[in-house]
């Protein structure tokens, strides 16, 4: 996954750049944890939030979780065929199950949140 | 499988016929107007009186219940209900009474209520007693209401409400609900609220610390005083969530660990058969500063010795129920603590965290036990080592099934992997903990030697496993009429 240059949050949201733009989901290691998802739901374009700040939630057979974004910036798209297809956060949470872009309003926020190799460690400790 | 009920309807078949009237009629149409007239008659299903009690009985007969079998289900505490409650709840001075006679007829009831009132606060360590809320939630709801509305009578409008990583997931809609933001508070490596952490989070802006104690986790929050402490000199209240009240009956009172106000769950604790969808009830027991802000009425006792209700309330939040709460449930928890007396009441408790405790160390070596101090009325394990050898909580919930036992609670609390939490309440006998012993050892042989008989549990159930992705993804939880051929 190294390739994809993904960074992720403490709370397992991943952000990779892609045209500029703050691609947002979840870890892997998150939707594993989670089991099934079978409903996500995403904010309007166009919002605003700030990092750490909640933009939405997934819900899997065993329970409801919060998203929360990992960068701060202005929602420019959202993945709606998320919302038709929750099992793509399972299969495929680097690919299809993208959830939000972001353009970003201070980039320099990726310095402080976790590599490939930190996140791994991370999740591994527990 | 039984069909639906619709689905055995036979057109023009009845249950009762109806003698033709004697009064004169009058055209509906004419009296109501066509815009509350529906046009089409609704598709109700047309069954006799026979047929509708077999299609019923049978139902239930597929049911778990607590009168058929086990049922660890932990956070729940679905002890044996004593039929002799039943009785007391049916008496008809008590069923049959209409809630708008005035308080000169229901003296009896009201009398029932105010001693029930006055137990439950003898028994939190917090005296001024509401019965209205119709659930654990509701209660939570109410308190919290009060505790808002007594931060705006101070002159403050606090924003926040603190809630364990443990919680249950009622405490933190609560929150939400009454319109606060809801802030995590982590737990530390034993399970217990970090100390350090809730005091980073504590300002003048947090209204209130919610908890349950012992917690979810089965764990006694020996740090009770010092939270306590910390909540109040924040200027925030401490708030009882007490599910799980049935592990420190008359052993030790949360008006004493320093809480503010306390729901009670009725069906849980006081032993009304609960988990088929209420009616419930759970009444909040507050301090003397929040006593002002309870729901009306109040039932009072006058001088003479009669009860009254009293509306003459000015701070009160307003009524949280229609009338007086779920009466049959007050019943059962009346007939319940007088039959058992403090003494009794204390020994609930210590039967309960012993039959707990006793799981827990029979169990301990199959399954991993996340955290080693002993536990109160319930426990939490987790299946990592079975996930490893690729069978899941799930399988082993729905492996359990096919042993007429009815899975504990799983994936919950949230901090913990493939958590499985066990209460067996104190009302199971030592061969029936053993068989549940069993049953789990057995069950994680199979998860080593035959790793498919799990995961395709249950087999002896009406209905196998069912699809629990596409039920919460497609819900379909309406009947339709099918289209017929003409
Ligand atoms: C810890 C805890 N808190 C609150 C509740 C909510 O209670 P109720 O289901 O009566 O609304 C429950 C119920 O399961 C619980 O286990």
């Amino acid at each position: 996954m190294n390739d994809m240059n993904l960074k992720f949050s403490k709370s397992h949201e991943y952000v990779r750049i892609e045209n500029r733009l703050a691609v947002i989901g979840i870890s892997q290691h998150a939707a594993d944890q989670m089991g099934d998802v079978v409903y996500v739901e995403l904010p309007q374009i166009g919002k605003a939030y700030s990092k750490d700040e909640e933009f939405g939630v997934v819900e899997s057979v065993k329970a409801v979780s919060s998203l929360y974004s990992p960068v701060s910036g202005t929602v420019s798209a959202v993945n709606a065929e998320l919302l038709e297809h929750p099992e793509w956060v399972n299969s495929d949470p680097y690919g299809k199950g993208w959830m939000l872009k972001l353009e970003m309003t201070s980039p320099t926020e990726l310095d402080q949140i976790l590599s490939q190799e930190q996140y791994d460690a991370e999740v591994s400790s527990h | 499988m039984p069909t639906l009920i619709f689905d055995q309807s036979i057109p023009g078949r009845r249950g009762v016929t109806i003698p033709a009237s004697g009064v004169p009629e009058r055209d509906l149409l004419e009296l109501l107007g066509p815009e509350l007239l529906r046009q089409s008659p609704p598709e109700l299903p047309e069954q006799s009186e026979l047929e509708v009690v077999r299609h019923y009985t049978r139902l239930s007969q597929l049911n778990h219940s607590i009168d058929t079998g086990f049922y660890p289900l932990g956070s729940c505490t679905m002890k044996y209900n004593p039929k002799v409650n039943e009785a007391v709840a049916r008496l008809p001075g008590f069923a049959d009474l209409h809630p708008y006679q005035p308080a000169e007829q229901v003296q009896g009831a009201l009398a029932l209520m105010y001693d029930l009132q006055s137990w439950l606060g003898a028994l939190t360590g917090l005296p001024h007693v509401c019965l209205q809320p119709a659930a654990g939630a509701h209660g939570e709801l109410t308190g919290i209401l009060m505790i808002k509305h007594y931060h705006r009578h101070h002159g403050n409008r606090r924003t926040k409400v603190l809630v364990p990583d443990s919680a249950h997931g009622t405490n933190p809609a609560t929150a939400a609900m009454a319109g606060f933001e809801v802030v995590t508070v982590q737990s530390n490596e034993r399970g217990l609220v970090s100390v350090a952490d809730l005091k980073a989070h504590l300002d003048d802006q947090v209204a209130a610390f919610m908890l349950t104690n012992p917690n979810t986790l089965g764990l006694f929050e020996e740090d009770i005083l010092a939270i306590s402490q910390a909540v109040h000199e924040a200027g925030a209240l401490l708030y009882y969530d007490g599910a799980n009240f049935n592990a420190i009956l008359g052993a030790v009172r949360p008006g004493d660990m320093g809480f503010d106000v306390v729901h009670q769950n009725l069906h849980k604790t006081f032993s009304t058969p609960h988990g088929g969808g209420g009616p419930g009830s759970g009444p909040v027991a507050v301090s003397e500063r929040l006593a002002p802000f309870l729901p009306v009425p109040a039932i009072v006792r006058r001088p003479d010795g009669s009860y009254a209700l009293d509306f003459e309330r000015p701070l009160a939040i307003g009524r949280m129920k229609a009338f007086f709460g779920n009466f049959g449930v007050l019943a059962r928890a009346y007939a319940y603590i007088y039959a058992h007396g403090h003494e009794g009441l204390r020994q609930v408790s210590r039967d309960a965290v012993l039959s707990a405790n006793y799981l827990k160390a029979r169990l301990g070596d199959a399954y991993e036990v996340p955290f080693a101090q002993s536990c109160m009325h319930e426990f939490v394990m987790t299946s990592d080592r079975q996930k490893a050898q690729g069978v899941n909580t799930l399988s082993i919930a729905k492996r359990l099934i096919d042993f007429g036992i009815h899975p504990p609670t799983i994936y919950f609390p949230l901090i913990v992997h493939e958590a499985m939490m066990v209460e067996p309440t104190e009302t199971e006998s030592k061969e029936e903990l053993d068989r549940f012993v069993e049953v789990m050892l057995q069950i994680a042989d199979e998860v080593r030697d035959t790793p498919d008989l799990v995961n395709s549990a249950p087999h002896t159930a009406p209905i196998g496993r069912v699809d629990e992705v596409l039920a919460a993804r497609k819900p379909n939880v309406r009947w339709r009429k099918p289209q017929t051929a003409r």
